[in-house]
């Protein structure tokens, strides 16, 4: 007998509505002078915006790289058995996460007036130097501490999740083949512990792409802020802003295909699990042929 | 070798005495005595809880002691004897000890990111510092002894516990230990991948390897085990040949549990 399936008349209805819907407001953008799209397109690749462009691109990256590297040091503190290094951490997430990062960003922006002059050397003790904060705390060094420092405490968490989603038999495991520490961290802990660090990380540094816009209230010349400074002196402003949103998202789909390919490469031991199990196993070849003393 | 312990322990791989473990405010051992002679097999039999499992783990320091004496081959393990008290030693010097103890878990702990080859030559290559090549074929005659050559390749998540047991089996016999230690090494397994991995254990009997055995396997025990040691509520109630354990039992505690498990 013939089997007719279940008509969504639902779906159908609900799929038109919302086609015309997108049709109507891809119209409304074409069709409405006043998107100026001839001024997206010259201002597309104005030398301004992708000098902002390459700013951005570079503030993600080190941003990030410190967060990555801030945020791996935190979590080993805070699974450390040590107490005094656990409290540290703590208190650094502590203070990091409670408070707005436009805030901090203001805050390293404005740490000259607080310490006009910066020294390294012992509580009470000799001094091994020291430089003078206007200086050295330039808008980029501000910038790049405030990024940096707040994605180090959001990176923590997503480690240590990492690290404590890892079987405690596995540290067992190797620790009873005679591994050392650090070799059982870094050959054993680690590379399992990346199949949950990786996904959350790429998503923030999706997030540290858009969020390096923050740093335009410092004057600091990334994308966002390049195209700010053109609209305040031809006043388009709504022309710019696509511009810079174009290119945020540009990059954001360049990221999204690049954790693509790293979760499949740190996710390969599953993957091949699951192609063997669908190809058959070669048992012929396994059952203890050599042990027939049994 | 430490050479201040001129005790009869020469001849012994294993010597406990007066061994105790707190878990907190439980105590778990309560002063466990063994003794285990180079080339034999000791199988330790009792019920969940008896701090079987526990014991075993003290021999290669994965659990600390807290009151007691622990050699491993003439070393005491993971503790320095000084001025009559034992002093813990240093984590990097533990591992050397581990080095030399083989150890084979429940539930394999195979390194899930590795081959079944990386996870065998991972440990002598950057332990032992054995140079690659040498190591590679010394696990491929380990592989065809426990006859998964062609597996060297796979990853652990494709292969059955039995076969992953075994593989985890070659891994520890990759460093060449003196001493292997199993903990309940058939407990995860289906019952019909228990035998193939209680073959690669009576294999390794034969080949002379000293090894301490916790499992539930009375039958291996019987047939395989220079001694059997019954262990209840934190102490060996009753040691024997399993002659003597199983067709001439002493004790009640033992007598109840073997007329139960049997």
């Amino acid at each position: 007998m013939p089997v007719v399936p279940l008509r969504h008349r639902g779906r159908w209805i609900f799929a038109a509505l919302l086609t015309l819907l997108f049709a109507g407001l891809l119209t409304s953008m074409v069709t409405n002078p006043r998107f100026q799209w001839p001024v997206v397109y010259r201002y597309l690749f104005d030398s301004a915006i992708l000098d902002g462009l390459a700013m951005t691109i570079w503030l993600t990256v080190a941003a990030m790289a410190i967060g990555v590297v801030l945020g791996t040091v935190v979590a080993l503190m805070r699974i450390s058995k040590n107490p005094v290094l656990g409290a540290v951490a703590s208190g650094y997430l502590w203070a990091f996460r409670g408070t707005p990062l436009l805030v901090q960003l203001i805050f390293w922006y404005n740490l000259s007036a607080l310490y006009p002059k910066i020294t390294l050397g012992f509580p009470f003790g000799p001094s091994l130097g020291s430089f003078d904060a206007n200086t050295y705390i330039t808008v980029y060094v501000a910038a790049l501490l405030g990024l940096g420092l707040n994605e180090g405490a959001y990176m923590s968490e997503i480690v240590r999740s990492g690290l404590n989603s890892v079987p405690p038999g596995q540290r067992e495991a190797a620790e009873a083949l005679g591994m050392p520490g650090h070799r059982v961290m870094t050959r054993i802990i680690l590379p399992q512990a990346m199949r949950v660090i990786i996904p959350p990380t790429g998503n923030q540094l999706i997030g540290m792409l858009k969020t390096t816009s923050l740093v335009s209230v410092i004057a600091m010349q990334e994308l966002l802020y390049s195209a700010q400074l053109i609209y305040t002196v031809n006043f388009q402003t709504i022309p710019l802003l696509i511009v810079a949103s174009i290119w945020y998202l540009v990059l954001t789909t360049v990221l999204s295909i690049g954790q693509h390919f790293l979760e499949r490469h740190f996710g390969k031991s599953d993957r091949r699990a699951n192609a063997a199990g669908a190809g058959g196993e070669d048992e012929e070849k396994d059952e203890l042929a050599p042990m027939g003393n049994s | 070798m430490r050479s201040s312990h001129p005790s009869p322990a020469g001849a012994f791989a294993v010597v406990a005495r007066g061994v105790e473990k707190y878990f907190g405010h439980l105590q778990v051992l309560k002063g466990v005595n063994l003794t285990v002679e180079y080339g034999k097999v000791c199988c330790i039999l009792g019920p969940s809880g008896s701090g079987k499992s526990t014991f075993l783990r003290c021999m290669n320091h994965l659990e600390r002691l807290d009151k007691g004496f622990l050699e491993v081959g003439g070393e005491l393990v993971g503790y320095r004897e000084q001025g009559g008290k034992l002093y813990e030693m240093k984590k990097s010097e533990v591992a050397r000890q581990r080095a030399d103890i083989g150890m084979v878990f429940q539930n394999f702990n195979l390194f899930p990111h590795m081959t079944v080859l990386q996870n065998i030559i991972e440990a002598p290559v950057y332990v032992r510092r054995i140079d690659r090549k040498q190591a590679v074929e010394h696990a491929m005659d380990l592989l065809s002894k426990v006859g998964l050559t062609a597996k060297a390749d796979a990853y652990p998540r494709t292969l059955s516990g039995g076969q992953q047991q075994r593989v985890a089996i070659a891994r520890a016999l990759a460093m060449k230990p003196k001493l292997m230690l199993f903990d309940e090494p058939t407990s995860a397994l289906d019952p019909e991948l228990v035998g193939e991995v209680l073959n690669v254990m009576r294999g390794l009997a034969a080949e002379g390897m000293t090894m301490v055995v916790v499992t539930h396997e009375l039958g291996f025990a019987r047939e395989v085990c220079d001694k059997v040691v019954f262990m209840d509520g934190g102490v060996v109630v009753e040691e024997g040949s399993p002659d003597e354990l199983f067709n001439n039992t002493r004790t009640a505690r033992a007598k109840a549990f073997l007329g139960k498990v049997l």
